[in-house]
């Protein structure tokens, strides 16, 4: 298959491994943001092609995985309004809230429906417009740009009864945000690929300017991953940290303009809650005040209920790269895929998952 | 005929009897089920296997099949598998009322198709129907019979160290075309249901060698469940190849894109042997003649380092642990 083949070729691979076992005289601690990316190295087995002054961390790049318990908790009662069709991504249908979850709720007789796209939550609401459709809009600024699409589509054909409750968030302020912490020192970070597509490597300037830390975007798969971290490594040897892109035939410096302008017509930014980060300013999306009816959060009286975290789960941690899912005694035991506890084990691109279903030698 | 299914078709009425004579029986009849007894009655001999499976596929017509050949390959398939030649075939019907009688006319005359490619009678059944809403248009159940041979010992804890794995095609097929009929999903390479029986596969692999220490079929939870399985009933460990492992590109398309991983993917039509390595080149190139095996490949083999563990070397020359498939399979987000 063209484009993927090429991209997962041994020879290359091995090539590849031994070049950054040549180059690498020091430790390096990097980290991958993306959940995808945590998925393909877990899948390609590649922390074993890396040589051991390599640490490769994961990053809190799973839009599942750091929605809030609140933001899961509004879901849950928005699904109990009558009269109330729940849209969403099938991922978050397991991630537990404070006391109970989409899939739960789905079970006493709320209507909540998995979608595909934001175009399947149009659709549904054309199709029952005696109801009001709930999508929840979670993602990164690869998902952003389908949410404005599906809002100002809702607007033209004036669909009235279509909702989000907008809980997208921005990746550069959470990068931020973990460099800012200061709980880990990176060397370097594999920038998203996908969110790079849309919203180019400009973001990325002062992680390298001003905290020093190579950033290099890369693709999914392990040839692409593999590169990225010879890049890395290149930078990080040679003491000179900037920004790069190893994903040159999916992701232009500048970014996708087109997409850049439909967020920025649609959205306002503001501070979110981030699961294991807390509230990062200017981290999340809403929707402007001209698209208000559109808003969930501001259609529906959506009573807070008290925010409970499942007691054991070190999801937090894992998210800001502190530990990892075997450190934590819940996983394997406790939590499992079937029986999540915590929002990494829930989604396909968690990191308890990657390291549940993809294992680890070492665990 | 009414176009639909009414309650009244199950009620046992005339309207049912009606569907029995005029719908039902016609295509599979046999002199055994046309006996209309309570129950079949039949002379077998030997070593025989039982086996019973429910279908509740959604939609009932999918790319390459419908719910009818699913119901009879999966049975047939499941007596393969233990080296039984599959003989008779119940069949139970639940029928949601409202169904469309042509849907119903097409199925019972897949069934009909199906059985006679396997070589299997249906010899007794039952119908019944619900409510609108009690059960999603048709539900199938079937049990089968088949004997087998003195001399076989086909299970999931024979394997042995060195032993061979076969696998008898690209998986994923069955998966991939249901999901892409259910939610609508087009893809530029059609991907089409594996749905088939095995039986007659299953006789030229033993014709081929006796040594065949354990055969299953992979369907829900995909290649992955059963090498997984192996390893933990037989108490070994297996390596695969993921080089070695057909997967056609439709499917490996359609994956990418779902963010799916093929190795989890349902098969209707596919098997997987562990064979002793001396047959293994015999029973493959015997698979190969067979419409159903021609791309069948070995795929790795058994070993008894890391016991209970699936082993598989990655396309770049790494190796990943291939975990029992965990929860629902659902499509990436971002």
């Amino acid at each position: 298959m063209r484009f993927i083949d090429e991209f997962r070729n041994a020879d290359l691979a091995r090539k590849l491994s031994h070049k950054i076992a040549n180059i690498s005289t020091r430790p390096a601690r990097l980290m991958e943001f993306c959940g995808g990316h945590t998925v393909a190295i877990m899948r390609n087995g590649i922390r074993q092609m890396l040589p051991p002054t390599v640490e490769m961390l994961s990053g809190p790049g799973c839009p599942v995985c750091v929605t809030a318990n609140s933001d899961i908790d509004k879901a849950i009662s928005l699904a109990k309004m009558p009269g109330v069709i729940i849209t969403t991504f099938g991922d978050m249908l397991k991630v537990p809230g404070s006391d109970s979850s989409l899939q739960q709720a789905r079970a006493e007789g709320c209507d909540i429906r998995i979608v595909y796209s934001t175009q399947d939550a149009i659709k549904i609401a054309r199709d029952n417009p005696q109801q009001s459709v709930v999508f929840i809009g979670i993602g990164f600024e690869t998902t952003a740009p389908t949410l404005a699409a599906a809002i100002s589509q809702a607007e033209k054909e004036n669909i009235k009864n279509f909702h989000t409750l907008c809980l997208l968030k921005l990746t550069p302020p959470a990068m931020k945000a973990l460099l800012e912490l200061g709980e880990i020192k990176l060397n370097g970070i594999i920038c998203p690929g996908h969110v790079s597509a849309i919203i180019g490597t400009q973001p990325y300037e002062p992680f390298a300017r001003d905290h020093g830390v190579a950033c290099v975007v890369s693709g999914f798969e392990p040839i692409d991953i593999l590169q990225a971290i010879e890049m890395l490594l290149e930078q990080i040897e040679s003491g000179n940290p900037h920004v790069e892109i190893a994903y040159t035939r999916g992701v232009k410096p500048e970014g996708n303009i087109k997409a850049l302008e439909l967020m920025q017509s649609t959205f306002d930014i503001r501070g979110a809650v981030w699961r294991g980060l807390g509230t990062i300013p200017l981290s999340g999306l809403m929707l402007k005040d001209r698209y208000s009816r559109f808003d969930a959060d501001r259609v529906f009286k959506i009573e807070p209920v008290p925010v409970k975290e499942a007691r054991g789960c070190i999801c937090g941690e894992i998210l800001r790269g502190i530990k990892t899912p075997p450190a934590c005694r819940l996983f394997r035991k406790a939590c499992t895929p079937e029986n999540p506890i915590g929002p990494c084990m829930v989604s396909s691109e968690g990191s308890c998952a990657a390291y549940y279903q993809y294992g680890d030698f070492n665990d | 005929m009414t176009d639909k299914i009414l309650l009244a078709h199950g009620s046992g009425s005339k309207l049912s009897h009606d569907l029995l004579e005029k719908i039902l029986l016609p295509p599979i009849n046999n002199p055994i089920l046309s006996r209309m007894d309570d129950s079949a009655v039949f002379q077998l001999s030997g070593r025989l296997a039982f086996t019973t499976d429910s279908y509740v596929v959604n939609p009932i017509f999918f790319p390459g099949g419908d719910i009818g050949r699913l119901a009879v390959c999966g049975t047939v398939n499941d007596l393969s598998m233990s080296g039984a030649v599959p003989m008779y075939l119940s069949l139970s019907l639940i029928i949601e009322e409202g169904l469309e009688m042509e849907a119903l006319k097409k199925i019972i005359i897949s069934i009909k198709e199906t059985a006679d490619e396997a070589h299997v009678q249906i010899v007794t059944g039952d119908t019944k129907v619900v409510n609108h809403g009690k059960a999603d248009k048709l539900f199938i159940n079937t049990a089968g019979i088949g004997v087998v041979r003195e001399d076989l010992n086909i299970s999931g804890s024979n394997a042995r160290a060195g032993d061979k794995i076969i696998l008898s095609g690209g998986i994923g097929e069955h998966g991939i075309a249901v999901m892409s009929q259910r939610e609508g999903l087009k893809f530029s390479v059609p991907v089409s249901s594996d749905c088939a029986p095995l039986n007659t596969l299953v006789v030229e692999m033993l014709s081929a060698s006796r040594y065949i220490h354990c055969m299953r079929d992979p369907t829900r939870g995909g290649l992955a469940a059963i090498l997984n399985e192996f390893t933990k009933q037989s108490n070994v460990g297996i390596r695969i190849d993921e080089d070695r492992i057909p997967v056609h590109d439709g499917i490996r398309g359609a994956c990418e894109l779902l963010g799916l991983d093929p190795l989890y993917i349902a098969n209707e039509g596919k098997l997987v042997a562990v064979v002793a390595p001396g047959d293994a080149q015999k029973v493959l190139a015997a698979m190969k003649n067979n419409r159903y095996a021609k791309q069948a490949a070995i795929i790795g083999e058994v070993t008894d380092q890391h016991r209970g563990r699936v082993v598989m070397k990655t396309r770049i020359g790494s190796s990943r642990i291939v975990d029992m498939p965990a929860g629902e399979i659902l499509p990436r987000i971002c």
